[in-house]
């Protein structure tokens, strides 16, 4: 029996993504229409009580975000659905632009009526450009069956939704660097306070919400909180969606419950390690993610149980590396990433990376100076405790967790 | 305003709601180190250099961008604070150039000054620079990029002081630097050359193209006659240089040291500035009473010429047409003077001391010229004079006060105040308002246009003829104003504009770490002389300036005038190499 469900799934591969009467028949907009005939204050006790977390990576409370961009005065506000998936091995919200498009604009809507938005703005990377007038297509729909524009089923609530392209930058996944981008300006983050909740795109109170975050909400709406919260562990109810990727028989996208230990994940939903190889390491959560050495399989897949023993789940992206890379040319490889990636902004990331690059090329070709290990982390740690952003503050969280779980790749004990 | 009360290094203090941690760090006497903050700036928060602890705080956090808030626990003086922000310099010094010695900024660089604060030694980090051609192809300014720090002052400076857009950032991680349009030099864009990047950087990565050697050759040449004039702006502003008090008085020292430096005869710019009073007043009464075109734009600020060239070239007609007190001092140097003098243009070096960096582009502009030679020959900075006086171990601070020399040393309160933002209008006031009414303006001392408010206006009633006047300085201001004439919809008659927040006190030649502050005393410093040191004070009361119209150029506006006190002005070529030079 398979470990993985279908609920903030559900729809993928049952309707025509192009067809929003096809999303109609099987039930569409029956969450934004539950919404509407409900005060706001209801639709976010309803996600406070399903407990969800925000799925953009850092894992802030979906009711507790929406309570607070209600309660940021201002007639004009602005809902951001942030589908810059730019963590390698995440492609979990791809599957939802391309299968269950409606379902995302439903979820936009329900966060504009709560926290008392106009506007939407669908924020895709560029590499999923091949997805914009499919996603241009639904809003039109929506647009002509009154799911948008003006007056939303005969409500007071008028709401529209706006697609913008990314340029290519992994740091525009950051909210307040995506409303840069937006704006026209280099991708580049923005100093806080002031917070984009209180003064973000065009200088007003701007929510972000993750792509599977927003299509959770529409699931919450159409079904309820208890549904969602029959999922999962009692510590960690709900399902999550994961992508899967590395050396594993078949990568792809999974809804799962919280619980499932990672061996299950892997093994029993992806299949297992090609050629029933070793696994020498797996990353969670992309790029950004940490390591985890194999000795941590049998850990529960929820916040907590991953918190416990130093790994996070962030984008949900589970990457898995067997024997035939060793953890340093793995480390090397996510360093070129971050090395590529960062925007430059600020010294500890921009020079930091680079230095950190250096390191690893030494220590790859067994040619480091005594002094190497001990500036490695020295610089992590300043990069950590001192980048402008979370991709600086984030990006040696591999190479951090790489030095606790393999201390011999670094000479270390 | 509401209250906060917080501790830094256990050590408790109350500061208003909004005040920063590195403001409130201050108030109890602990300086946090900064790179790219700067105090007349938006805050960057992008070097990182003032990290710091906040108790409870996951990060550290930058002192220059956390607001305090009530009960905040901050620490500068752990090592987990002092590692990070040694850790931040040593990092910008292992990719920037490592010749300190060879740096104009040696001694003024703040990335030195921190590489000595945190006892940076031996670094086991890689020495990686960045290198990239050295743009020095124009008279003004030169850019190392090797040099940059991108703490983005400059940028900012150039985008949103200025509003002249040349300088950006580009590109990102390692490879993001500072550019310009299409990466192209100085020269090729629209920059204005007024140096307010240079005045902000704080390393050597933007600085003033140095012509002191050519001054010393020039004075080492025993064929040479060799002069210089000294702007209205230097005076109270080559003291910061010395470390004296903001804005000190220092006019007769600068005499003596010039003198000692070997000048043949050290003048004084305030004499030009007077004539150009009366020949740019003249103008003005001329335009208003003929129906030319109004309004009339002061000219005397070469950056703000080469921006409207650049940005505005369909309103050239709105400029004066007369010379800037330096180019008029050049063009008398090289025929009245010369003539007087019995000496051969030719064998005449006129060196101008300004606060510019744009002057050193005005000097060479293919119309700059007078008798076949060069109006002025060789213009140096404020910061250039003070590194020849600190060379020469000329002690400025015990040197007795000397008077400039004779005929070009006498100059008005009118002309002193042309250094001061609002200052060139009110001399001109000062000036046109007794031509046209026949009596003194009621209150000599015009306050309308004094104050660093970025645009200033002001009615002034001429005989029953009330004339909308309007002072802006800093070049953003500059193009509210350009924009009103452009649509049609501006009433003034007469506007002065200078490139640089503050005027000639602020301009982007004057010794390092100017900021607001700092222009607000040269400015109390210049009314001062005004009105206490000067014996006249409105530019038609000169005696030198009358004695040369009688022996020399007849009337104001006249033949010789037009000839030597007069210019025009071209477009500037949008596309690529916009300098067209001697």
């Amino acid at each position: 029996m398979s470990k993985s469900v279908s609920l903030i799934t559900e729809n993928y591969n049952k309707y025509n993504p192009d067809s929003i009467d096809e999303f109609i028949n099987i039930g569409g907009f029956t969450g934004l229409k539950n919404a509407l005939n409900m005060s706001s204050d209801d639709v976010i006790s309803i996600a406070k009580a399903s407990k969800v977390m925000g799925r953009g990576g850092a894992a802030y409370p979906l009711g507790k975000k929406w309570e607070q961009a209600k309660s940021v005065p201002g007639d004009n506000k602005v809902v951001i659905c942030n589908a810059d998936e730019g963590e390698p091995c995440t492609f979990k919200d791809r599957s939802m632009l391309e299968k269950d498009p409606f379902r995302l604009i439903e979820g936009m809507a329900i966060a504009g009526y709560t926290v008392g938005a106009q506007n939407g703005y669908l924020y895709i990377r560029e590499e999923y450009r091949h997805l914009h007038p499919q996603m241009k297509n639904a809003i039109k729909q929506a647009k002509e069956k009154g799911y948008l524009g003006k007056n939303i089923l005969g409500t007071d609530f008028s709401y529209n939704i706006h697609v913008y392209s990314g340029a290519g930058a992994y740091v525009c996944g950051e909210g307040s660097a995506l409303i840069e981008s937006i704006e026209g300006k280099s991708g580049r983050p923005r100093i806080k306070p002031p917070f984009i909740k209180q003064c973000g795109l065009n200088l007003l109170p701007t929510c972000v919400n993750n792509v599977e975050t927003l299509a959770i909400g529409t699931a919450l709406l159409t079904h309820g909180a208890e549904k969602y919260l029959s999922y999962g562990t009692s510590d960690c109810p709900g399902t999550k969606i994961i992508s899967i990727a590395g050396n594993v028989n078949k990568p792809g996208v999974y809804e799962i419950p919280f619980g499932l230990t990672l061996r299950e994940i892997i093994y029993d939903i992806a299949g297992g390690v090609p050629g029933n190889k070793a696994i020498t390491l797996f990353q969670l959560g992309g790029a950004s993610g940490k390591i985890g050495p194999p000795s941590l399989l049998d850990t529960p897949y929820s916040y907590d149980d991953l918190h416990k023993v130093g790994l996070v789940i962030g984008s949900g992206a589970i990457l898995v590396v067997d024997e035939n890379m060793k953890p340093l040319e793995f480390l090397h490889s996510i360093q070129e990433f971050f090395c590529h990636e960062s925007c430059g902004k600020c010294t500890p990331c921009r020079e930091g990376n680079k230095q950190i690059a250096h390191i690893l090329d030494r220590l790859l070709a067994k040619t480091q100076k005594d002094t190497d290990v001990d500036t490695l982390i020295r610089l992590a740690k300043l990069m950590s405790q001192s980048s402008f952003c979370g991709l600086g503050e984030t990006a040696q969280s591999a190479l951090l967790n790489a030095i606790r779980y393999f201390p011999e790749e670094f000479g270390l004990k | 305003m509401k209250e906060i009360k917080l501790s830094i290094n256990n050590q408790k203090i109350v500061v208003p709601a909004g005040t920063t941690i590195l403001e409130a760090a201050k108030e109890v006497g602990v300086h946090i180190p900064t790179l790219c903050y700067h105090p007349d700036q938006a805050i960057k928060a992008n070097c990182r250099v003032c990290v710091v602890e906040v108790k409870g705080s996951r990060k550290l956090s930058a002192a220059c961008s956390t607001p305090v808030w009530e009960g905040m626990e901050v620490i500068t003086t752990s090592k987990k604070v002092l590692d990070s922000q040694k850790g931040v310099v040593e990092l910008l010094i292992a990719s920037h150039n490592q010749d300190c010695l060879n740096c104009q900024r040696n001694g003024t660089c703040e990335l030195q000054n921190l590489a000595e604060r945190f006892n940076i030694g031996k670094t086991n980090l890689d020495i990686d620079i960045l290198t990239l051609p050295i743009d020095d192809g124009n008279p003004s300014i030169v850019r190392d990029p090797s040099k940059c720090i991108k703490c983005n002052r400059c940028v900012e400076t150039c985008s949103k002081t200025q509003g002249v857009d040349v300088l950006t950032h580009a590109h990102r991680s390692d490879q993001y630097i500072i550019s310009t349009p299409y990466n192209l030099p100085l020269g090729s864009t629209l920059c204005t050359f007024c140096g307010q990047c240079s005045a902000v950087c704080p390393v050597g990565a933007i600085v003033e193209k140095d012509n002191t050697e050519q001054v010393f050759e020039a004075i080492e040449n025993q064929k040479k006659h060799v002069i210089c004039q000294v702007a209205p702006a230097i005076r109270t502003a080559l003291g910061d240089a010395f470390g004296l008090d903001d804005g000190a008085i220092v006019t007769g020292q600068m005499v003596n040291a010039l003198k000692q430096l070997g000048f043949d005869k050290v003048f004084d710019t305030n004499f030009t500035a007077d004539l150009t009073i009366i020949e740019e007043g003249n103008e003005l009464i001329d335009r208003i009473t003929n129906g030319g075109t109004l309004p009339m734009i002061t000219s005397c600020s070469p950056g703000w010429i080469n921006y409207v060239e650049g940005k505005y070239d369909h309103l050239l007609d709105h400029l004066s047409t007369c010379k800037s007190p330096q180019q008029m001092f050049g063009a008398l140097s090289k025929s009245y003077y010369a003539e007087k003098m019995g000496i051969d243009p030719k064998d005449i070096c006129t060196v101008s001391i300004m606060p510019c960096t744009a002057k050193k582009f005005e000097a060479q502009r293919d119309e700059m010229n007078t008798n076949g030679v060069r109006d002025v020959d060789v213009v140096l900075t404020t910061r250039e004079l003070a590194k020849m006086i600190k060379m020469t171990g000329i002690d400025f601070e015990v040197l007795q006060e000397k008077e400039f020399d004779s005929p070009f040393g006498i100059g008005t309160g009118a002309a002193v105040i042309f250094g001061a933002t609002g200052g060139v209008m009110e001399a001109a006031l000062r000036t046109v308002y007794e031509v046209v009414v026949g009596e003194p303006m009621p209150s000599i001392d015009f306050e309308p246009a004094r104050g660093l408010q970025g645009i200033k206006e002001a009615d002034v009633d001429l005989n029953g003829t009330v004339v909308k006047v309007a002072v802006a300085h800093g070049l953003s201001n500059a193009k509210i104003v350009m924009d009103m004439i452009d649509k049609g919809e501006c009433p003034y008659a007469f506007i002065e504009i200078m490139a640089c927040p503050g005027g000639c006190v602020g301009g982007g030649g004057q010794p390092i770490n100017t900021t607001m502050a700092t222009k607000s005393k040269r400015i109390e410093s210049t009314y001062k002389i005004d009105k206490e040191k000067l014996q006249y004070r409105k530019s038609h009361e000169n005696p030198a300036i009358n004695k040369l119209y009688e022996e020399y150029l007849e009337k104001p506006l006249g033949h010789k005038s037009h000839e030597l006190l007069h210019t025009h002005y071209h477009p500037r070529d949008k596309k690529i190499g916009n300098i067209k030079l001697k």
